[in-house]
């Protein structure tokens, strides 16, 4: 791994050849308030050379007066960018920060901890292939730890690095490593993820954050940054089948007629029968258009202009989705709330929802169940407070075209607009029909059918993931 | 646009480059604004980030025409090269241009020798651009803010609402999950929309270079001349940079990484010509490109002081 580049060792060619290869990997690093997300991020910054000297310089200067690091630069204040935040010592609203070594380059969201800042920490999440998340080595898992693991499961995250941080504190014991590994497994069983890599590491020393660190003989896998340059990204919206929402129809003169959109899945060439929603015409792609000239296939994450075969009705709103996999199309929806207003939602509230690229009307005509994000178990609710979590039943005032979020999250996630403040209200995933059907009976009837206990009632929550 | 069609060639390679997925992100929150608002606006500095903007919106609205106009505020102290490039651009792509100045600072003889960085950026600068988006009713506006320009920006949406009063709330920020922006306003207020949040300095050299955008051509190394000024290489563009008795401007190889108006923007002594060794320069560099800024040194939090109050 070579991060620095010396001046007199650049060859542009070579360099460029590399560069322009390199896949991004977005994270989301997250824990309790004091476990140190912001130092590793600075520790990764610093040591992959992102950090300039006139950065420094500053840094200093702001270590002096908001540092929590005594005489020593305080990393965190790389991050923590808000005057509140420097002041608090906290972080408030997520940060994106960037870098880059020779295998790929990273976005990083540094999102805060704190429980009212939860609808920013669900923000980074959306978005994320991995999650970090960060124990400090001498308290074990917390609240906070199994809140976030949570949140980051809900939020469709598959494969976590649950970074054991300040091992340096508890002198590098591997005892205590063990311990909190197999606390988190236990905890984390029931919450589907694909990976769970473990790591031992200090982000103050930056033992095992970008380069191994020397004083961990027991500890024989990778540092993190090397765990972040290998694993696998956007596997499943790769794999998923073809879906691109309309966001404009351009109709530059008569002879021209094209449907512009971000694809959020899948692939698409020219001949493939497509399906429009929600009126349910098909058609097939004539051209994939963009500036460049056609492309002979349009895939996942690519902005392109679609011409079809046929004169059908589309617009924005409308989603192209692949013949052989249709959407679901309804005005019914059950979803999984992230309530992130200020003011209570209480059952027949009026919101906006904007799904993809459609806005439409909705009520909330039931609030199901609220998740304790302790427990993790569902409880009945009347109303929902900021930051709560819950199920409820919506109704639109027209059909749409979804996905069920676990399916895929750009398709099967939306958000609720206040229609005074105009500020958004909630993050919204679609539940699966399935589940939709269950609904009538009680959530404890099915907890108990699954066995009962602590662990079944995350399988309920779960079920939807 | 590029011959080489990188798009083409990595689709066929089977995966997206990092490049690739900033160009469509891009492309997709402009389609988008122009879908949700009313009337938008393209803010354009002149600037690489704008230059790579602009590259990105044609893009975007490819085989149609750009569908909204370009903005500048011009602050009167703009280097000379960076306005005949804008007026050359603007002709040969047949852009809507409009250029607003702040006349009522401009008739105070509001500048940044006679009044300091600070009244000369608040006046000409943020004070001229909600004046200009006041006039035109813009209720959008692209920016080329980038988050690795500066620890605020770094916490600032890609959809950004502003206040009828043109402030930014940095503690009111809307959730904005996956590839949703809610542009949801109440009357008078209107967004910033910076499409180049994700990208830093090092992508906008690659994009520009795969692309071979056109950039001013004060970015690569020429001799110019300067003088000193508190550390920084301040180029004598016109007459009204004041000399000492005696003074005379020194010819040095220097170019720029950020441009600005040229009293409060230094240069940097480079024998980089081309766009390759401007990026291995960028690569090797040891100091944020801001640090040519001088208005960025008003102290800690300025950026986010001068945001607050309307600045772009």
């Amino acid at each position: 791994m070579t991060i620095h580049h010396a001046p007199e060792a650049f060859g542009y060619d070579s360099f460029l050849a590399a560069h322009q290869h390199k896949e991004v990997l977005r994270f989301i690093a997250c824990g309790s308030v004091d476990d140190g997300k912001s130092t590793l991020i600075g520790r990764l910054l610093h040591d992959t050379k992102q950090i300039f000297d006139d950065q420094i310089t500053a840094l200093q200067r702001d270590s002096r007066k908001h540092g929590t690091q005594g005489a020593e630069i305080d990393l965190a204040l790389l991050v923590d960018g808000l005057q509140a935040e420097r002041e608090q010592g906290i972080t408030i609203d997520v940060a994106y920060r960037f870098f880059s070594t020779d295998k790929r380059s990273f976005i990083v969201a540094d999102t805060p901890g704190h429980e009212q800042y939860t609808r920013n920490m669900a923000t980074g999440a959306s978005t994320a292939d991995v999650a970090v998340i960060l124990v400090d080595a001498r308290a074990g898992l917390t609240r906070q730890t199994r809140r976030h693991a949570l949140l980051v499961s809900l939020l469709g995250i598959r494969r976590v690095a649950l970074a054991v941080n300040k091992m340096d504190l508890v002198g590098w014991s591997q005892d205590k490593f063990d311990s909190i590994t197999q606390a988190f497994d236990a905890f984390a069983a029931p919450l589907g993820f694909a990976e769970v890599r473990a790591i031992p590491l200090s982000a103050k020393n930056g033992d095992n954050v970008v380069l191994p660190g020397a004083v961990v003989p027991w500890y024989r896998g990778t540092p993190l940054l090397q765990y972040l340059e290998e694993v696998p990204v956007r596997v499943e919206e790769q794999a998923a089948p073809f879906r691109m929402p309309v966001q404009w129809v351009n109709r530059p003169n008569s002879d021209f007629r094209g449907f512009s959109g971000l694809v959020a899945s899948g692939r698409i060439a020219p001949g493939d029968a497509i399906v429009v929603e929600p009126s349910s015409r098909t058609s097939t792609i004539a051209r994939i258009v963009t500036a460049d000239g056609d492309l002979p296939e349009a895939r996942e994450g690519q902005s392109v202009t679609l011409v079809l075969s046929d004169e059908i009705d589309a617009s924005r709103g409308s989603v192209i989705a692949a013949a052989d996999a249709p959407m679901r199309v309804t005005d019914r929806l059950d979803a999984r709330l992230f309530w992130a207003a200020e003011r209570e939602l209480l059952p027949g509230a009026s919101l906006l929802a904007k799904i993809g690229t459609v806005t439409v009307n909705a009520v909330v005509t039931e609030i199901r169940t609220r998740i304790d994000l302790e427990t993790g178990s569902p409880e009945p609710a009347a109303r929902l407070v900021a930051n709560d979590i819950a199920d409820v039943s919506l109704t639109l005032d027209r059909p749409v075209a979804v996905d069920a979020y676990r399916d895929n999250r750009d398709t099967g996630g939306f958000i609720l607009i206040d229609r005074e403040t105009t500020d958004t209200a909630a993050l919204g995933l679609v539940q699966p029909e399935v589940e939709a059907k269950a609904k009538d009976e009680p959530a404890e009837a099915r907890a108990a059918k699954s066995g009962g206990g602590f662990l079944s009632k995350f399988r309920w929550v779960f079920g939807g993931i | 646009m590029s011959a080489a069609s990188p798009t083409l060639a990595a689709t066929r390679s089977g995966r997206l480059t990092h490049l690739q997925r900033l160009e469509a992100e891009s492309i997709h929150i402009m389609r988008e604004t122009v879908a949700e608002t009313e009337n938008p606006v393209m803010l354009y500095s002149i600037g690489k980030d704008s230059s790579v903007l602009l590259h990105l919106a044609l893009k975007a609205f490819a085989p149609g025409r750009l569908p909204f106009p370009l903005m500048h505020i011009d602050t009167t102290w703009k280097f000379k090269e960076m306005i005949a490039f804008r007026d050359a651009r603007a002709k040969e792509l047949g852009l809507d241009l409009i250029v607003h100045t702040n006349q009522d600072g401009l008739d105070r003889g509001v500048g940044p020798i006679s009044h300091g960085s600070e009244v000369h950026t608040d006046v000409m600068k943020t004070q001229g651009l909600r004046q200009a988006l006041d006039t035109h009713k813009f209720d959008a506006a692209f920016g080329g803010a980038r988050r690795d320009e500066e620890a605020s920006r770094a916490k600032e949406r890609i959809v950004s609402l502003r206040t009828a009063q043109h402030r930014w709330d940095p503690k009111r920020q809307r959730a904005e999950p996956w590839h949703i922006y809610n542009m949801k306003k109440k009357r008078g207020e209107s967004l910033r929309v910076f499409p180049l949040s994700n990208w830093t300095e090092l992508d906008v050299w690659l994009y520009i270079e795969q692309e071979g955008i056109p950039i001013v051509p004060l970015y690569f190394a020429a001799e110019r001349p300067v003088v000193e000024r508190d550390g920084q290489l301040i180029m004598v563009d016109d007459e009204r940079l004041p000399l000492a008795p005696g003074e005379t401007p020194q010819m040095r190889k220097v170019r720029f990484r950020t441009l600005g108006c040229y009293p409060l923007t230094g240069a940097v002594e480079s024998p980089a010509v081309t766009l390759p060794e401007i990026i291995g320069e960028t690569l090797a560099a040891r100091t944020s490109e801001r640090q040519g800024r001088v208005i960025d040194k008003d102290g800690s939090g300025a950026m986010e002081r001068k945001k607050q109050e309307g600045y772009f």
